[in-house]
């Protein structure tokens, strides 16, 4: 019963912890996003034809920015 | 609402969001207006990379209709995110720090470019017909207030 429980514990804990390394992961995808006027919005994740063309820019700007404000 | 010098405009967006890095204004021939946040030679730099990201942007949703309706830009990074919002020619870019809240982002660069623009921001709402506000207003000018809108469908009683 005690070892039932704590299995289950275990596993919950465990669920957890790995929903936040894929929520963390996923938001540290690099991707561009691009909103139109009528509402619709396109993402172009890495590893995309549109990304390739894409990224190499912001990554360009990110670094010609000042680290600090 | 009068119209803020853009360099103001940006200083404004910065110290509001401190998720900003860098911001730049460029105008319709794609000349930098004013930046924050960063040296002339930085600012230059970054917006003749803003200019290059969204023409590449552009050419990857098929050119001159994207032109006309691609309004927003965001581009994640793991070392920060840019971000581009356009209105009417002008454009405005901004470098935040690696996973801003996009949503405030964007609403910021927006408001920027409307307060550069001199746009009112919330439009102060017409008071109805009969609401204490009319009155109110009405009862500081000295005059009745129905008297202002002798035309709105009646007297208010029409469901009856």
């Amino acid at each position: 019963m005690a070892a039932g429980k704590a299995i289950a514990a275990a596993a919950a804990v465990a669920g957890i912890a790995a929903a936040v390394v894929w929520r963390r992961r996923s938001r540290q995808r690099e991707h561009v996003d691009l909103f139109f006027s009528d509402g619709s919005m396109v993402s172009f994740e890495q590893g995309s034809i549109e990304a390739a063309r894409l990224l190499p820019l912001a990554h360009e700007i990110v670094a010609a920015a000042p680290n600090h404000p | 609402m009068p119209a803020v010098e853009p360099a103001e405009a940006l200083a404004d967006l910065t110290e509001i969001s401190p998720q900003i890095r860098l911001a730049v204004l460029v105008d319709e021939r794609g000349e930098l207006v004013a930046s924050a946040g960063a040296e002339p030679g930085q600012a230059d730099t970054v917006a003749r990379l803003v200019r290059e990201l969204l023409s590449a942007a552009e050419d990857a949703m098929g050119g001159a209709q994207a032109r006309e309706q691609l309004v927003q830009l965001q581009a994640a990074t793991p070392e920060g995110c840019v971000f581009l919002v356009r209105d009417e020619g002008r454009l405005v870019a901004s470098v935040t720090i690696p996973e801003p809240t996009a949503g405030l982002v964007f609403y910021d660069l927006k408001t920027c470019l409307r307060t550069v623009a001199g746009e009112s921001l919330a439009p102060k709402p017409k008071a109805r017909a009969g609401s204490k506000a009319e009155a109110a207003e009405a009862d500081s000018k000295g005059e009745e207030p129905s008297a202002t809108e002798p035309s709105t469908g009646g007297s208010g009683d029409g469901s009856g």
